[in-house]
């Protein structure tokens, strides 16, 4: 993908590569931004083709398109893709470009070890692709439950490759919340303090902590399952006294956390977003904060309300009925913040505004029949069904995704130097609006009127056949939504409007400097002194901020240990593959190898 | 041209009116949740309806808000320059007390039906054991000495005592008219002997004589989608008598004595083939217990656990091919191995006498629709 | 897991603290939380072994105080190390960089001993709740520990070839960082796996 070199300006020192080594040896954070970021639409094209391919099979019902054994793995995948190779990395693309451009740094604080966590993250989806070429893809659940996932119950390899798929994935998050928890902390330009800093950024910085927190506890739970299945552990081995249960303890754990590293992004990408459009400050921007950080905390305490059929106890269950229940207290706080930053605005209808709004009130949604959900022996009723269906639908692709697609409207002309068509994206977003709420809403119904989730199928008895219809034809339009969306993308890279500095007039720093920006970001930065600069203090930021001084800026040279080192860490969990206990050794032995070269390589 | 929010509305509105007033019609909705038969299952219905109404009044206002903004303070040539509003604590401190205000008032309700509902059954409750096994529901009433699969037969008006366990994964029991769901979780080896802790179990009455299907609501594997049931509530006395003839089976020499030449001849090629190394059939020599029990088959309300109609032709079709028409089962078919045993080698003649014998046996309850609710049905409503 | 280090002047940051110190305490945060849940899964399975052999049956309380006591002694080293490269001591900075390196090899040596006498007593991998729970939890704490010794011998190595002098003293430090890490989840694994009953 071609920046638009002319804005690039050349930078001294260092061996500059150009091309295809550029992007393989690129330690650029906005390099890296891009490649996650492309990456992870690719992936959201594949998550959503077989979303297609579940919707045909759904669309009525008794029909055969796929085996219950290939229907299984595209519902598993679907899961897997768009959790782990969507949510997760396109939010990780934009805390890459943008986070260090809103606190006007040069860079994320460990450049190599950003580049590293995007080539492991791409060798690990790769990996758990790679299980379709041989039929043999991950097929029980992206959520994985013990027994089912035993070496006696899935002889395949299939569940081989999600847990080592899983455990290199994890590797490339918990690199990445280091890396940012680290760049916010150490990297904020002079006079930038916390509680200045963009609430995009503290989303960042937020979710980070989470990413650090949650994913070591999916790591040790995959290790358990995989050493269960390699080397015959007890862990989830009910005739030894293993507890099955434990397996969904453990990945609730993490799981839950993992479903705020999903959304806070999107509540960063909408917080910056509605000021800008509305030409308001933030409502409550230390509200908005504590609120986030308290989302992420009580977080950790809510897992069990992913087992309220499970037979935890009465105790439990009012636990995290509870604790469930208060979490809705900050989330609504965000809403009604969001709303009152709107009134008294002068609302502008771009299109990555339209997709913001719709973000609210999609959210909101979501968010009720999660209180639903939260009513747990109603929940007896909903969870394992379509309803579930339907509400981590409302709030990962109504809140979530359409954040990211009003976070890429939003940021676009910054990475690109140029605008997307705000025509064509009226007509994304109309159409992805309308699919979106008619494939999703009646999946509601077909919940609670009894149709159980992860069925390759229905009986016609059930009376769903015409609600399902109708989601299908909805999922096949907002298909063609984000066939429009790509366009956009694509077709705005040449034929774009150049879009100058700021083209929104918004406030914050990343506005500062040129479109795309030079590769060192900002040639210099008058001393920040509140929220929004670029509305307190406008003529402090002109061309002085991006031109390039005299004698160059020095940059840190590419490098390519970050790829290499990717390998290792592959192939040290891969190698587990081959049954032979000293496999994965010969892999640590070349990751290693690999990190003395990484630790000792020369700046430049 | 309407304004975005009242479209949006008018949606809202529409679809929730559409999807209550089919709520109401069990007979077109039979899985629906809405109508419990049971007193476990009305206090669900009745917390859901109370959190229900308060999400809809938060829904209402922040939609109303939300449509009311987009259109007073959308961007017009004479919009004044907004001024800069960082917040209002009065404001603030309202919407944080009174969406926690609603939620202890959804709390309160909600922590007492978690104790309602899980509160242990009456010493005096029937006992049914339910056991999942991969793709199919077992029933064993221990105080009855009856064993039945895929069709649960209970008694209106008694308390029940539904104990859950699974022989394989986990599974979830799940008749939405019974009441919510519960996981069926394998059983763990204890320590020194010592018992297990609690095993999952449901107490409910049941109070309307019906049939209620329902299906496994936990990923279980290739045929988790397959994996049905039905429930037939039937009044006090049919219910004993039921429980007499299925037993009956096992004190006396056969079930029913089948009528026809054709039945007899299957039934002595059944009780003369490798079926009995699986299955059961009470007061006969067919005494296996890896596979379902198959006592009173023709009053089932489907043929292999949720596959077929029930119909003697599919019972033919299932003898033959099981391992074609269910992916990933243990039974052998006639020309396919299954489950460590070699092809049955059963001829199509000899099938379809198992299957004129296995038609003919009956316990005097049934469905009342036998149609319709398989996988490969192809009779429609 | 170096920092790269920006141009020949360093610019401040905006907490005054080293990055590579900020990073490193982070990466421990989720460390942390990687032994938590292999304690607490040791923790939860601790009685429910349902044969043998029992943690009664094969541990060795005073083999393991012993090891104990040389990692905790390592640690000790460590500052010694530290505060031998801070004052730019090329022979203190070898001398206890050795001796924490050795000391952690003697405890692995224990670990080593350790594991082979169950194995001999029938504690496998395989054989129980225990055998599991055990192996993996004390064995990702030796894979930590050697990773920690290696990583010690290249300091080592460096200061003897001059590499590393008082204005190094941060890779000390967060060398030192590591290992303090590594036998507090000792201290934490030993008194919930041997001395808790």
């Amino acid at each position: 993908m071609a920046t638009v070199e002319a804005h690039a300006p050349a930078t001294a020192a260092g061996h500059r590569r150009t091309g295809i080594w550029d992007w393989i040896t690129t330690i650029d954070h906005k390099k890296v931004g891009i490649l996650y970021g492309v990456t992870a639409l690719i992936f959201l094209f594949i998550g959503g083709l077989e979303a297609m391919v579940i919707r045909t099979q759904l669309m009525q019902p008794d029909m055969k398109v796929v085996s219950p054994d290939f229907y299984n793995e595209l519902f598993t995948m679907h899961g897997l893709t768009m959790i782990f190779l969507v949510g997760m990395p396109i939010a990780v693309a934009m805390f890459n470009y943008i986070v260090p451009l809103q606190i006007g740094a040069r860079d994320v604080a460990f450049p190599r070890l950003n580049a590293l966590s995007y080539w492991v993250f791409l060798l690990g989806g790769l990996f758990l692709y790679s299980g379709f070429f041989i039929g043999q893809a991950p097929n029980n659940g992206w959520f994985g439950y013990s027994p089912l996932t035993s070496l006696q119950y899935s002889p395949g390899l299939n569940m081989d490759f999600y847990a080592l798929g899983l455990q290199i994935l994890g590797i490339a998050s918990i690199m990445g919340g280091i890396n940012f928890i680290t760049t916010i902390v150490q990297l904020r330009a002079p006079g930038m303090k916390f509680m200045r800093m963009p609430l995009f950024t503290w989303m960042a910085f937020v979710t980070s902590f989470i990413m650090v927190t949650a994913l070591p506890v999916l790591a040790v739970a995959l290790f358990f399952l995989t050493f269960d299945r390699f080397w015959g552990t007890n862990f989830f081995q009910a005739s030894a006294g293993g507890d099955p249960i434990l397996w969904q303890h453990l990945f609730w754990l993490f799981g839950h956390p993992e479903v705020y590293i999903l959304i806070l992004p999107g509540f960063g990408v909408v917080s910056d977003v509605i000021p800008t459009f509305s030409r308001k400050p933030l409502f409550g921007y230390a509200v908005m904060v504590y609120a986030g950080a308290l989302i992420a905390f009580i977080g950790w305490g809510v897992w069990s309300h992913h087992m309220f059929a499970t037979g935890i106890g009465t105790i439990a269950d009012a636990f995290f009925t509870t604790s469930t229940m208060i979490i809705a207290i900050p989330t609504g706080v965000k809403i009604f913040n969001w709303l009152a930053t709107m009134w008294g605005g002068r609302l502008r209808f771009t299109t990555s505004m339209k997709f913001a709004v719709s973000m609210v009130a999609m959210f909101t949604i979501g968010g009720v029949s999660g209180i639903m959900h939260a009513v747990s022996p109603a929940d007896l009723q909903q969870t394992d069904t379509y309803f579930v269906v339907a509400h981590f639908h409302y709030v990962l692709i109504g809140g979530l995704i359409s954040a990211v697609i009003s976070g890429l409207y939003y940021w676009y002309p910054k990475i690109t130097g140029r605008l997307m068509s705000e025509k064509i994206g009226n007509w994304n977003f109309w159409l992805f609006f309308i699919s979106f709420n008619v494939t999703f809403f009646p999946m509601h119904f077909i919940g609670l009127l009894g149709m159980p989730r992860r069925v390759y199928t229905y009986a016609p008895e059930l009376g769903l056949g015409g609600w399902n219809l109708l989601a299908t034809l909805g999922a096949y339009v907002m298909g063609v939504s984000m066939l429009l969306l790509a366009w956009n993308l694509v077709r705005s890279l040449k034929k774009g409007k150049p879009a100058g500095n700021n083209p929104w007039q918004a406030a914050t720093l990343e506005w500062a400097t040129s479109s795309p920006p030079p590769e060192y970001n900002f040639a210099q930065l008058p001393e920040i002194r509140g929220r929004m600069p670029l509305w307190d203090n406008p003529d402090a930021y002109d061309e002085r901020v991006w031109k390039e001084p005299e004698g160059g800026v020095h940059m840190p040279n590419p490098s390519y240990w970050p790829i290499l080192t990717a390998t290792g860490i592959a192939a040290t969990l891969i190698l587990f593959m081959t049954h032979l206990w000293w496999a994965p050794l010969l892999g640590l032995g070349w990751t290693m190898v690999c990190v003395f070269n990484f630790a000792f390589e020369p700046a430049g | 041209m309407a304004s975005r929010s009242h479209r949006f509305l008018r949606l809202l509105v529409s679809l929730s009116a559409l999807g209550s007033l089919g709520a109401c019609a069990s007979e077109r909705y039979p899985q629906t949740t809405f109508q419990p038969v049971t007193g476990f299952g009305r206090i669900i219905d009745h917390l859901f309806h109370g959190v229900f109404w308060w999400t809809m009044l938060v829904l209402v206002v922040v939609f109303g808000l939300l449509g009311y903004i987009l259109i007073r303070f959308r961007e017009r040539p004479d919009s004044p320059e907004p001024k800069a509003v960082y917040g209002n604590t009065v404001l603030e401190i309202m919407w944080t007390v009174i969406p926690a205000l609603i939620i202890v008032a959804i709390a309160v309700p909600t922590i007492r039906g978690i104790f309602q509902t899980q509160e242990a059954a009456p010493k005096d409750a029937l006992v049914v054991e339910v056991i999942g096994h991969q793709w199919w529901w077992e029933f064993k009433y221990p105080s009855l000495g009856v064993t039945t699969a895929s069709q649960l037969v209970l008694p209106v008006g008694r308390p029940l005592d539904l104990r859950l366990h699974s022989a394989d994964v986990i599974h979830s029991f799940w008749i939405p008219r019974l009441g919510g769901k519960r996981d069926v979780n394998p059983v763990r080896a204890m320590p020194n002997g010592e018992k297990p802790p609690h095993l999952n179990h449901i107490s409910l009455t049941i109070d309307s004589v019906g049939d209620y299907p329902g299906q496994c609501a936990e990923f279980c594997g290739t045929e988790h989608g397959a994996m049905r049931m039905m429930a037939i509530a039937v009044p006090p006395d049919t219910f004993d008598a039921w429980v007499k003839r299925m037993k009956a089976g096992q004190d006396t020499a056969a079930l029913s004595a089948p009528a026809d030449s054709l039945a007899l001849r299957g039934k002595k090629k059944f009780l003369s083939s490798a079926c009995i190394a699986c299955h059961t059939i009470a007061g006969t020599t067919a005494m296996g217990q890896v596979g379902p029990n198959l006592t009173a088959l023709g009053d089932r309300w489907s043929i292999g656990a949720g596959m077929l109609d029930n119909t003697p032709a599919n019972i033919q079709r299932w003898v033959l091919h099981a391992p074609q028409i269910k992916q990933g089962i243990i039974m052998p078919g006639a020309n396919v191995g299954g489950g460590g045993m070699p092809p049955t080698g059963l001829s199509a003649s000899d099938a379809k006498a198992v299957a004129a014998y296995l038609s003919s046996l009956s316990a005097g309850v049934a469905p009342k629709k036998k149609t319709g609710w398989a996988i490969e049905t192809t009779t429609t409503h | 897991m170096e920092a790269t280090s920006h141009a020949a002047a360093h610019p401040p940051t905006a907490t005054g603290l080293p990055t590579l110190k900020v990073g490193f305490w982070t990466f421990l945060g989720s460390e942390t939380l990687f032994f938590g849940a292999l304690i607490s899964t040791f923790l939860v399975y601790k009685h429910g072994s349902v044969s043998g052999p029992y943690a009664h049956e094969v541990i060795n309380i005073p083999l393991t105080s012993f090891s104990t006591f040389v990692l905790l002694m390592s640690s000790l080293c460590m500052v010694l190390a530290l505060a031998a490269v801070q004052k730019d001591s090329r022979k203190g900075a070898l001398l206890w960089l050795f001796m924490t390196a050795f000391l952690g090899a003697t405890f692995l040596g224990c670990q080593a001993y350790e594991f082979t006498s169950f194995y001999h007593e029938g504690l496998t991998l395989q054989s129980n709740l225990l055998g599991s729970t055990f192996f993996v939890l004390t064995g990702f704490h030796g894979a930590h520990v050697t990773m920690g010794v290696i990583w010690l011998l290249t300091l080592w190595f460096q200061t003897w070839s001059g590499r590393i002098g008082s204005g190094d003293a941060l890779k000390v430090e967060v060398a030192g960082l590591y290992w303090h890490f590594v036998d507090i989840a000792w201290i934490v694994i030993f008194t919930v796996v041997y001395l808790l009953e």
